[in-house]
């Protein structure tokens, strides 16, 4: 079965795909009973009616992330106009207006901050998509074994990033790491601290994302690869399309939809990205790693400007958001052609 | 030698080979970390930070017994005057001049782990299997907003939530508690398994439930024992992902919890032993952390596209 790209931005219910599903044992025999014809109506017979039935069901899903997702959210939009202080839960809470949103966004550390992220961001996207597609290439030939390494090769993205960043900082420990151990082996002088040092740690954290997930972009573009139909290629072949066209004309295009999804999930885990950082290098060394999550983090609960950290959330939610909904156009143009 | 009749679009033998190669060889760079984390919780802790790094060392189980007790320091003549070891992990201690202080923390954190990540994934799945059923089948306002609200509350950085979590938690007498950890990893999940569940559900023919009910099954009964046995493979699959979320969290879990109900993500890169981090004992317990999800991918290797895609991407 092909897969393909399903998103309620472009067809909500597509075809259902039914060959995979079991015959059902007697399915037949109700169908060859024959029309339904003077029937009474199903409703007639059930407990509860189907409305019912369907907000019992919906309620508590609904509760609950009324609780626990609308509401916290809308808090943090009234704490973002106040001035409150989460370690001083009993002195009184002023109403600021729009001031903590002009402190974030005249602070210059903020926009430190933004670049680090711009910088992390982009640099790993761009090698994780590279990586991935080229490895989808390559695996999409279909070699022996190929299935088995296709899921070793997944392995790395169903880890926890803490525990993974916590990790790779004993990997680029400088004299006992193995990272500076393998460059040494191939005659590099080994003597480089990857978190130490202010020009190589921003890579550091790149490095460590990009073996994390590029897998994940390889997934991604592999189940592209395969969802383009082989007639495209048998009538290119027919007019003796070099391969360098057949890549530019039929490949490229088709996967597009699955680069641009990459894209969107990609960016939107990294913009965010604190758990993997935050144990690799603590935002260090000075501030030339502190992604805007780790910068959250400190305002929040560590200095405990929660007024001040629940604005700074909430323009950090407004850039993904728009970022995000940047791709989801170009994704549905992509889609129409 | 005779020539194979060999289709236009199938790859040639050495491209297939050069293909391989590559990937293999990306394989396993990619996994010499993971094999070093195994490695290392063999190893002595003088082993672990040998320089240059020792690629084949003596092993030990030293990591272990680290990882699931306390110890302290004792001077010679004390040494002299102990009893002798009675277990084989005791003499281990010995052996690096100290004696027996007590459990660790370890097995609590990762009872914790456990606890927190099935109960809120069970949560997730009764309340997430009875929503995904209602929006496959009935007509729900809302419906096609579905996917664009669980995007948009992963665009919420973790923190930005735990902010206002802290606080309610903290009215509710919430914090550090196994129930407000399960409530909250619930509701991150719930939203997603929704939206996997409903489209397992959507590839289920209307007709079965609809054939039940006309042999007299009311509307319950058709989903209890026909939809349900046929939603089997993506219930389980569902699970498996939430089990998964839950199991790797860490903001929530750093910021909320602290004594009690403390999960192991947060506490595994706080392990410290004499003079630092004590590598060994931290890869031995990383070992054990990462052992579940390494066996859980490989078993969900079929349905992976869909779930960390959510759903966007079908097979």
């Amino acid at each position: 079965m092909k897969p393909r790209v399903f998103t309620q931005w472009a067809q909500p219910a597509a075809a259902v795909p039914a060959a995979n599903l079991p015959e059902p044992v007697g399915g037949n025999a109700h169908r060859a009973s024959g029309p339904v014809s003077g029937q009474r109506p199903l409703l007639a017979r059930q407990g509860l009616s189907d409305r019912a039935l369907a907000w019992l069901f919906v309620g508590p899903t609904v509760a609950l992330l009324l609780a626990f997702n609308i509401f916290p959210t809308l808090w943090t939009v009234y704490l973002s106009f106040t001035n409150y202080r989460a370690n001083h839960p009993n002195s009184e809470v002023v109403w600021q207006g729009l001031s903590n949103y002009k402190r974030v966004l005249n602070d210059e550390a903020v926009w430190e901050h933004l670049s680090v992220t711009a910088h992390f961001l982009c640099t790993s996207i761009a090698l994780q998509l590279v990586l991935g597609f080229g490895l989808a290439l390559l695996l999409n030939r279909k070699f022996r074994s190929h299935s088995f390494w296709s899921t070793a090769i997944l392995l790395p993205m169903m880890l926890a990033p803490a525990v993974v960043g916590t990790f790779w900082k004993y990997f680029f420990e400088p004299q006992y790491g193995i990272f500076n151990a393998i460059f040494r082996f191939f005659g590099a002088s080994g003597d480089f601290t990857m978190l130490g040092s202010t020009q190589l740690s921003p890579w550091a954290i790149v490095i460590v994302d990009t073996w994390m997930w590029t897998p994940y972009v390889m997934l991604l573009l592999l189940a592209g690869l395969r969802s383009i139909p082989p007639y495209l290629y048998e009538a290119a072949e027919i007019d003796r399309a070099s391969e360098w066209t057949k890549f530019w004309r039929i490949t490229l295009p088709m996967v597009m939809p699955f680069i641009l999804l990459a894209l969107l999930f990609r960016s939107i885990e990294n913009f965010k990205m604190f758990d993997l950082v935050d144990n690799l290098t603590n935002g260090g060394p000075g501030s030339v790693t502190e992604l805007a999550s780790i910068a959250l983090k400190r305002e929040a609960f560590e200095k405990w400007r929660t007024g001040y950290a629940s604005a700074f959330a909430i323009i950090l939610f407004v850039a993904i958001y728009g970022m995000s909904m940047v791709t989801v156009n170009f994704l549905n143009k992509v889609k129409q052609r | 030698m005779k020539a194979i009749p060999h289709s236009p679009l199938e790859p040639t033998s050495l491209a297939k080979w050069f293909a391989g190669i590559i990937v293999i060889g990306y394989a396993v760079i990619s996994l010499v970390p993971l094999a070093w984390i195994f490695m290392t919780s063999f190893r002595t802790p003088e082993d672990a930070i040998a320089y240059p790094p020792k690629i084949v060392a003596k092993p030990s189980l030293i990591g272990y017994v680290n990882l699931f007790t306390t110890r302290s320091r004792v001077g010679a003549d004390e040494m002299a005057a102990l009893p002798p070891p009675k277990t084989w992990y005791e003499s281990l201690v010995r052996e690096q001049q100290m004696i027996l202080a007590g459990p660790s923390r370890f097995s609590d954190r990762y009872t914790n782990s456990l606890l927190i990540g099935f109960g809120s994934t069970f949560l997730s799945i009764v309340l997430g299997t009875l929503a995904a059923y209602a929006f496959s089948r009935f007509r729900v306002p809302g419906k096609d907003d579905w996917l664009f609200f669980i995007l948009s509350t992963r665009m919420m950085p973790p923190i930005a939530i735990a902010i206002p979590v802290y606080l309610m938690f903290r009215q509710l007498g919430l914090n550090d508690t196994h129930v407000g950890l399960i409530l909250l990893y619930t509701v991150v999940n719930l939203s997603l398994a929704v939206w996997l569940l409903q489209g397992f559900m959507d590839e289920i023919p209307k007709e079965y439930e609809e054939a039940a009910m006309v042999d007299g099954y009311t509307r319950w009964q058709a989903f209890l024992k026909v939809v349900l046995p046929q939603a089997a493979t993506g219930i389980a699959t569902t699970s498996i992902f939430c089990l998964i979320f839950a199991w790797n969290e860490y903001a929530f879990a750093l910021l909320l919890t602290s004594g009690t109900a403390q999960t192991a993500p947060p506490f595994i890169p706080t392990i410290i032993g004499e003079g630092g981090l004590d590598w060994p004992a931290m890869a031995a317990g990383t070992t054990l952390f990462l052992l579940p999800v390494l066996v859980f991918t490989v078993l969900l290797r079929k349905h992976l596209l869909r779930g960390v895609t959510f759903g966007a991407i079908r097979k």
